[in-house]
């Protein structure tokens, strides 16, 4: 048990100090890109669970991450005050719908961004849940088209959706009062705290998952990557822990999309690109598939990289390139000790040992 | 809608399928030599059409377009060599990676080499309004060329795996690899020649079809998705029948303007696409029985 909680505390240990360190060299503006790289990291640890441990490709993780941002943003968005009658404005009174100011001073009726929050969230693992339940009969190739086909339909909707703004987005969504003087937003004034919840709602999903895959259904999930035949065979119900997780991982993805969407202010089509989903499993597969730990530190650090825009124009580039030399070189991952061994099977000949 | 209308809503459909067309039969090459499904076989097809835009600027057409099939077959050949052939028994999720991988470095290397501007070739014959009478139907030449040299294509290359050596022992690996390596074939010369056969076929595609539908760095990705639910529409592997879904996915394509705004045009084909994979993944024509045996 014990052994599980250290790294946990190590990691924490490793935000504050990447926090203090920008607050000793003045270089706060950096938190703004590391809130961003922890929510990403979000659906990234998700995705880890369904690709590296149950072994279920997804190219369509994108797409919920879209489904989460953009349900936010269009409740929180659309103004209601035209239609104030008794209805809403006893929905106003019960805290579901609520009044601000808008920037040309104005007054707007939107819904609350917790209550926008959680019907985004429920709708994205609803919509996993129905998307999830055929496409998961699929294995190998088959299934990474049809998820990849999903994805490419989530872009494809909000691409050509006048009321979803089309290739502009939403934008102007507001900030989420999570608690009376904590709101998710992009204010510099609440860089350290928006950094400090991002990273420990990262912390939190992270707890969660670690203690998923140590338990019997994680076990389970992990022999259907195995052999799915066999755990069928023990007994298993793989058709419904495989979705389970499948849903799980959405509900990371539509959380991670909701929560930047009112870190960032809006949201555009090229969140739930295909570029942006095979980001995710480069990630993962960098991370060493099965390695939650792996997937977390390969997703701060690569994100981080990417938002600051050290990649440059060779961005996507440089995750297409990093995804074709570990899985050439080395499909186990990067963060492992025994991977100058592993190199050296692959040219030998016999490299089929880690994936 | 009065019948003229119908007959040239499908003949636009024919010149889409056609294309979609070529791109399946690129994948069924590869899947009939290696079980891989590669995922870079839309970027064959911009490639095709890019090449050809920049070699026609000082070449002239014809040895354009056949420069532009040289350059990506050998583009086909070399994408083999450097991730695929000397990998030993790679699991199905590594070739899927990998071939994903290749697909963006093709296309980002493209998006430097020729930016993110719209290209096209001239139309070969007469220009973009130009066209024939066929009763009350206008035919742009642009589509019987598409059409044309598609078919040729496709004939020339049954006629290559059923009359000569080389085709008959690609065959025989695609049949039974271990086999035919006992019968001194060397697999892997196949699967490089697979990918070269496959790459040369979708960029005379794209070069064909690029007056009308033009060409970007990034236009492979939807013909890859379209190019496979027609794949499987038509039985992965068969090469005859996807000519066939081509046109039905084509077709419908074309027809589904009527119903949703174009810009919804991909979300038709690729729901097809799920609910296939959904009911019937051995496709329309292809046998159930068969489908199970395969890999997937």
């Amino acid at each position: 048990m014990r052994g599980r909680y250290l790294p946990v505390a190590a990691f924490a240990g490793l935000i504050v100090a990447i926090q203090m360190a920008t607050h000793f060299t003045g270089s706060g503006y950096h938190l703004t890109q590391l809130t961003m790289s922890a929510y990403y990291s979000l659906l990234a640890i998700g995705l880890c669970l369904l690709v590296g441990y149950a072994g279920q490709i997804s190219l369509g993780h994108a797409g919920f991450f879209a489904i989460g941002g953009y349900i936010t943003a269009l409740l929180t968005t659309h103004d209601l005050s035209s239609r104030a009658g008794g209805a809403s404005r006893w929905l106003a009174k019960a805290g579901i719908l609520s009044f601000r100011i808008d920037l040309y001073g104005g007054e707007l009726l939107t819904v609350h961004p917790w209550v926008a929050c959680l019907v985004a969230v429920l709708a994205t693992v609803g919509i996993a849940y129905a998307v999830g339940g055929p496409v998961l009969k699929l294995k190998g190739h088959y299934l990474a088209m049809a998820t990849l086909g999903f994805g490419v339909i989530i872009y494809r909707i909000v691409l050509g959706t006048e009321f979803l703004g089309a290739a502009d987005g939403i934008s102007e969504v507001p900030p989420f009062a999570i608690l009376p003087g904590l709101e998710v937003s992009g204010k510099a004034a609440l860089r350290v705290p928006n950094y400090y919840l991002a990273w420990g709602l990262v912390i939190a999903g992270m707890v969660l998952l670690l203690n998923l895959i140590h338990s019997r259904e994680g076990r389970a999930l992990s022999s259907i990557h195995g052999a799915e035949d066999a755990a069928e065979a023990m007994g298993i119900p793989t058709a419904r822990y495989k979705l389970s997780a499948f849903a799980l991982s959405a509900a990371f993805a539509g959380l991670a999309g909701v929560l930047l969407t009112h870190y960032n202010g809006g949201i555009g089509p090229s969140e739930a690109s295909v570029m942006k989903s095979v980001r995710y499993v480069a990630i993962v597969a960098i991370g060493g598939m099965a390695n939650l730990w792996g997937t977390l530190l390969m997703s701060l650090l690569l994100n981080y990289l990417s938002l600051r825009g050290y990649f440059g124009t060779y961005d996507d580039a440089v995750f297409g390139a990093i995804l074709i030399l570990i899985m050439l070189f080395a499909p186990g991952g990067l963060l492992r000790r025994d991977l100058l061994e592993e190199v050296r099977d692959v040219f030998r000949g016999n490299g089929e040992k880690a994936s | 809608m009065n019948p003229d209308l119908f007959f040239q809503y499908v003949v636009a459909g024919i010149t889409y399928g056609t294309i979609y067309a070529v791109v399946a039969i690129g994948f069924n090459i590869i899947y009939n030599a290696t079980g891989i499904i590669n995922f870079a076989q839309g970027e064959f097809v911009m490639l095709g059409g890019m090449t050809a835009v920049t070699l026609s600027r000082f070449l002239p057409l014809p040895v354009a377009i056949l420069g532009a099939v040289a350059v990506t077959t050998v583009i086909g050949a070399v994408i083999d060599i450097l991730f695929i052939r000397w990998l030993r028994g790679p699991s199905v999720l590594r070739m899927i990676i990998i071939t994903i991988g290749v697909s963006i470095l093709v296309r980002e290397a493209a998006l430097h080499v020729w930016g993110e501007s719209v290209r096209a070739l001239p139309y070969f014959t007469g220009t973009s309004v130009t066209s024939i009478k066929m009763g009350n139907v206008y035919i742009s030449p642009q589509v019987l060329w598409v059409v044309g040299v598609s078919a040729v294509a496709v004939v020339a290359l049954s006629a290559f795996f059923n009359y000569t050596m080389l085709g008959r022992q690609m065959r025989a690996c695609a049949a039974n690899r271990d086999a035919a390596r006992l019968c001194g074939i060397s697999a892997k010369n196949m699967v490089t020649l697979s990918f070269m056969l496959s790459a040369g076929i979708g960029a005379i595609g794209g070069a064909v079809v690029c007056p009308i539908t033009y060409v970007q760095y990034d236009s492979g990705t939807p013909l890859a998705i379209k190019g496979f639910t027609v794949a499987i529409l038509g039985g992965i592997g068969n090469s005859a029948a996807a000519v066939g879904a081509g046109m039905i996915l084509g077709i419908l394509e074309s027809f589904s303007i009527w119903v949703l705004p174009a810009a919804y045009k991909e979300v038709i084909s690729i729901s097809l696409l799920l609910l296939i994979l959904f009911i019937r993944p051995s496709g329309i024509f292809g046998s159930a029985e068969e489908a199970r045996l395969k890999e997937f």
